[in-house]
C-alpha cells in the first residue's frame, strides 16, 4: 500500500530514527507532548466551562477568550509538533492503531464543533457576552461537545501507549 | 529512598486484593491515567492563568484578587482527585512507584508547588490589594510566578518518567 511506503519512509529519517533509538529522546519529547495537551485541554475548559454556564461568570466570555485562547493555540502548536516528532518515531504503528485513530476523529470533531461556534453561532454574542446575561442553549452545546471530545482526545491518547504494538517503550 | 520497611509494605501492598484486581483488570490503569490526566490538566490551565496574571502578562485590568479566585477553586478541588487516582496507581504498582527515585522526585516537587501557590493566597486572603502595592511586592509576585509555573512542569515531567525509570 502507497500509504504504507509514505509512513515507512518517515520512520527512515534521521530524526524518527533518533527519537526511536535514543534512550532519552522519547521520554523527553513525550513529556512536552503530555504537558502541553494538559495545558491545551485545561485552558480549552475554562472556556468550555464558562460557554456551559458553570464558572467564571463575572467575566465577558469575549475578554475571557482573548485571554485563554492565545495559551490554548500556543499549548496546541506544541503539542502537535511533539506528537509529530512521536507519530514520526513508529509511523506504521501509529497510524494502524484504532485508538490513534480514534484520537484523531476526535480532534477533527474538536476542530469542527470550534469552527461551527465560531463561524455560525456567535453572531448574535454581544447580547449574552457580558454578566449576568447567561449563555444560549447553543454555546452551552459547544461547551458541552468540546469538553467530551477533549477527553476522548486524553482517553485514546493513553490507550495508544497501551496497545501500541510493538511495545518496546513503556506505558 | 529505599528501606527495608518499606520493601515490605510494597510487598504487602501488592498482594491485597485490590492491588490483584488492579494488576490483572486491563481497563483499569488506563482509565485511572485518563481521570489523572485530566485532573492535571485542569489544575494546570489555571496554574497558567493566575500565574500569568501573577507575572502581570494577562488580564491585567482585572485584580489579582479575582483572577484569583476564579481560579483557585479548580487546584484545590482536583488535589483529591488527584489523590485518589494516584493512590490507585500506587496500589497497583507499588514498587514501581513508592521506591521509585521520580515519583519520590514528584512528591517533593508536589509540597514545593502547594507551598508556592499558598505563599501568595495566604497574604492576599487577607489584603486583596497585597501584591498590588509596591513594586517590590509586584517583583516578589513575579519571582512566585515563575517557580510555581516551573514547579507545576516539574510535576507533570516526573509524573511521565516514572514509568521510564523501571526499578522493580
Amino acid at each position: 500500500m502507497e500509504l504504507d511506503a509514505l509512513l515507512r519512509s518517515l520512520e527512515a529519517t534521521s530524526i524518527a530514527t533518533a527519537i526511536r533509538e535514543n534512550d532519552f529522546l522519547f521520554p523527553w519529547v513525550e513529556s512536552v507532548h503530555v504537558l502541553a495537551i494538559t495545558l491545551v485541554v485545561g485552558s480549552i475548559a475554562i472556556i468550555d466551562l464558562r460557554l456551559l454556564g458553570l464558572a467564571s461568570l463575572d467575566r465577558a466570555l469575549t475578554r475571557l477568550t482573548a485571554n485563554v485562547l492565545p495559551c490554548t493555540w500556543t499549548a496546541f502548536a506544541v503539542a502537535a509538533i511533539s506528537g509529530a516528532l512521536l507519530f514520526a518515531s513508529n509511523a506504521t504503528g501509529y497510524a494502524h492503531n484504532p485508538y490513534f485513530q480514534a484520537k484523531f476523529i476526535f480532534l477533527a470533531l474538536a476542530g469542527v464543533n470550534m469552527a461551527v461556534f465560531h463561524l455560525i453561532m456567535t453572531r448574535d454574542i454581544v447580547h449574552w457576552d457580558i454578566p449576568p446575561h447567561t449563555t444560549p442553549l447553543k454555546a452551552k452545546i459547544a461547551g458541552a461537545v468540546s469538553l467530551i471530545v477533549w477527553i476522548g482526545v486524553v482517553a485514546c491518547g493513553r490507550w495508544v501507549g497501551f496497545t501500541l504494538h510493538p511495545t518496546a517503550l513503556a506505558g | 529512598m529505599r528501606t527495608q520497611s518499606l520493601d515490605q509494605f510494597c510487598a504487602w501492598l501488592e498482594q491485597t486484593p485490590l492491588s490483584q484486581t488492579i494488576q490483572t483488570t486491563a481497563w483499569i490503569v488506563p482509565t485511572v491515567q485518563t481521570v489523572h490526566i485530566l485532573a492535571i490538566a485542569a489544575v494546570m490551565g489555571s496554574v497558567l492563568m493566575i500565574d500569568l496574571r501573577l507575572l502581570g502578562i494577562l488580564a491585567r485590568e482585572q485584580s489579582l484578587a479575582r483572577v484569583s479566585e476564579r481560579f483557585r477553586p479548580f487546584i484545590w478541588w482536583t488535589l483529591p482527585i488527584l489523590l485518589a487516582t494516584g493512590m490507585l496507581m500506587i496500589i497497583g504498582e507499588p514498587v514501581r512507584s513508592l521506591e521509585n527515585p521520580i515519583f519520590q522526585l514528584k512528591m517533593a516537587l508536589l509540597i514545593a508547588a502547594i507551598a508556592a501557590t499558598l505563599s501568595y493566597q495566604i497574604p492576599l486572603g487577607r489584603d486583596r490589594a497585597f501584591w498590588e502595592v509596591t513594586s517590590s511586592r509586584r517583583g516578589v509576585a513575579r519571582v512566585i510566578a515563575i517557580v510555581s509555573l516551573l514547579l507545576w512542569v516539574g510535576i507533570v515531567f516526573a509524573g511521565r518518567w516514572i514509568a521510564y525509570f523501571d526499578n522493580s
